[in-house]
């Protein structure tokens, strides 16, 4: 459902990605890992339409939605607010589908964006990108900043909205296990390029990528010639 | 007192038109961060029009409502130029609107010359609070009183005043939910043409407005806006209504050449004593 293919993208001179390809079949979970500065979040606005491509293409046959970096809250509007306002694309203000998938929502829907909680944030910028009704949910950092607790049952929504509703998902995470946990294949992306994609089970098992996360980040080398699962 | 109580009902009067006018920045500001300073500018072309198509026979009520309309698109076309392309910075924008209101300016002469107009309004006079007030001064408060009511309700209540107030919230997240930024930013400019046109067939057929009006009133409008934050729609009628009291007393028991100085001298004051407040939004 989503085809990434040969992508660049610019800002300026500097080059954030060199020729990424990439595809997600309808329903699939896939994650991007990386160091920061690899390009995955620029990716994902690549995806997303927010940043424009200097050469290559994305096509998505579907909606996508994104839960942006940072949760991204209108901070001074309530909850219910925020989540009406992420069905702006299709002009959807039925909260009751999103209020059903999360419920926790439902006592929080008068309260200010700004004064929730990281986790609680998060939770509404996962329903506000839901009431767009999207087939592709990019998820940028699911786990940035939020306790262990908190990012065990955002990760369990996503399953069942993975499982239930057919929804694909492209997690973009720094947090490894977890990307690895919740997705059943991962892209690595280091300066730009794709240096090793694959499932994440044999991924996992890779040597060049778990000392990628533990602290020696310059493998790209090695990671291809470790990884041969391709693209 | 009863000198006293006509200056005040007066000046509640006129800063209802300031407050109308300081109303167009609120809604620029907020959703655009550009500080419009051609604000002034709708007001007179708005009178001028009104007063041309009175002229030309068409009834009240039509002529005060395409005139406003008119306004309306010309505030269009004035976001649509100070808005520039995507990343323009705001300072940039408030020259291109001063620019702009110069041009109007120049179009107003062009058009209809440099006398100043004033169409005729609601006749006679009612007594208030024991003083003898116009009654087109009674419709400028009352339309003014429903038109920040029309405002609060279409921000707070419609879909469509709701992604107005997120696009100035956050734009990337606006965007990021399919919310057309830059349209928005023309829709609020629209709106404030909208609002300034208003002022203008409001206020000219009290107080002749000219070529060279623009300025007196968008200084006024901004002296309200800035007691509103340039975002509290609400604060700014407060400030229009002292202003314009300010303003009408200084004229009565000083003189009425001061006005406009008091106006700059009490945004100087409310600019100062809000600055902390002013640093901390901009920390946002």
């Amino acid at each position: 459902m989503l085809r990434i293919d040969d992508l660049v993208v610019r800002y300026g001179a500097a080059v954030a990605l060199d020729g990424v390809s990439l595809h997600l079949d309808a329903g699939e979970m896939v994650a991007l890992v990386g160091p920061n500065g690899a390009g995955k979040s620029t990716l994902l606005n690549a995806v997303s339409g927010l940043v424009p491509a200097a050469s290559g293409s994305v096509t998505c046959e579907g909606r996508i939605a994104q839960v942006p970096e940072g949760r991204q809250m209108f901070p001074d509007m309530t909850v219910e607010d925020n989540l009406v306002l992420g069905g702006w694309s299709i002009r959807n203000r039925d909260l009751s589908e999103v209020l059903d998938l999360l419920p926790d929502l439902v006592r929080l829907r008068k309260a200010k964006a700004g004064r929730l909680s990281g986790g609680q944030q998060q939770m509404v910028a996962i329903g506000r990108a839901l009431m767009a009704k999207p087939d592709l949910l990019a998820i940028d950092e699911l786990s940035l900043g939020l306790a262990p607790l908190v990012v065990a049952e955002l990760a369990e929504h996503l399953r069942f909205l993975n499982r239930d509703r057919g929804t694909a998902i492209l997690l973009v995470e720094q947090e490894v296990s977890l990307a690895f946990d919740l997705c059943p294949r991962t892209c690595v992306l280091e300066a730009g390029r794709v240096v090793a994609a694959g499932p994440s089970a044999e991924l996992a098992e890779s040597e060049a990528v778990r000392r990628a996360y533990f602290g020696d980040l310059g493998v790209a080398g090695e990671l291809r010639a470790d990884t041969e699962v391709p693209a | 007192m009863k000198e006293f109580l006509t200056y005040l009902v007066t000046g509640i009067t006129l800063g209802a038109s300031f407050a109308l006018i300081g109303s167009g920045f609120v809604v620029v500001h907020r959703v655009t961060r550009i500080v419009n300073f051609a604000q002034g500018s709708f007001a007179i072309i708005a009178a001028m029009m009104a007063a041309s198509l009175l002229r030309g026979r068409l009834p009240h009520g039509l002529a005060e409502a395409a005139a406003v309309l008119v306004c309306g698109v010309v505030g269009a076309v004035v976001g649509w130029v100070a808005l520039g392309r995507r990343g323009t910075h705001p300072l940039i924008s408030l020259i291109v609107t001063l620019g702009l209101s110069m041009l109007v300016s120049a179009a107003i002469i062009l058009l209809w010359g440099q006398d100043p107009v004033s169409p005729p309004g609601l006749r006679g006079h009612v007594t208030l609070l024991g003083v003898d007030v116009e009654r087109q001064r009674l419709l400028v408060l009352l339309v003014t009183l429903l038109a920040f009511a029309a405002v609060a309700l279409f921000f707070s209540r419609t879909y469509l005043g709701k992604a107005l107030t997120a696009s100035a919230s956050n734009p990337y997240a606006a965007r990021l939910v399919g919310i057309d930024v830059r349209r928005m930013g023309l829709l609020a400019f629209a709106l404030a043409g909208v609002l300034g046109g208003l002022a203008g067939v409001l206020v000219a057929p009290s107080n002749a407005l000219s070529f060279s009006s623009d300025l007196a009133l968008a200084l006024s409008g901004f002296a309200a806006a800035v007691f509103g934050g340039l975002s509290s729609p609400g604060r700014t009628l407060v400030g229009g209504l002292v202003l314009g009291v300010a303003g009408q007393l200084t004229a009565g028991y000083l003189n009425g050449s001061y006005q406009t100085e008091v106006a700059l001298l009490l945004m100087l004051l409310i600019m100062i004593a809000r600055s902390r407040t002013f640093v901390a939004e901009e920390a946002k």
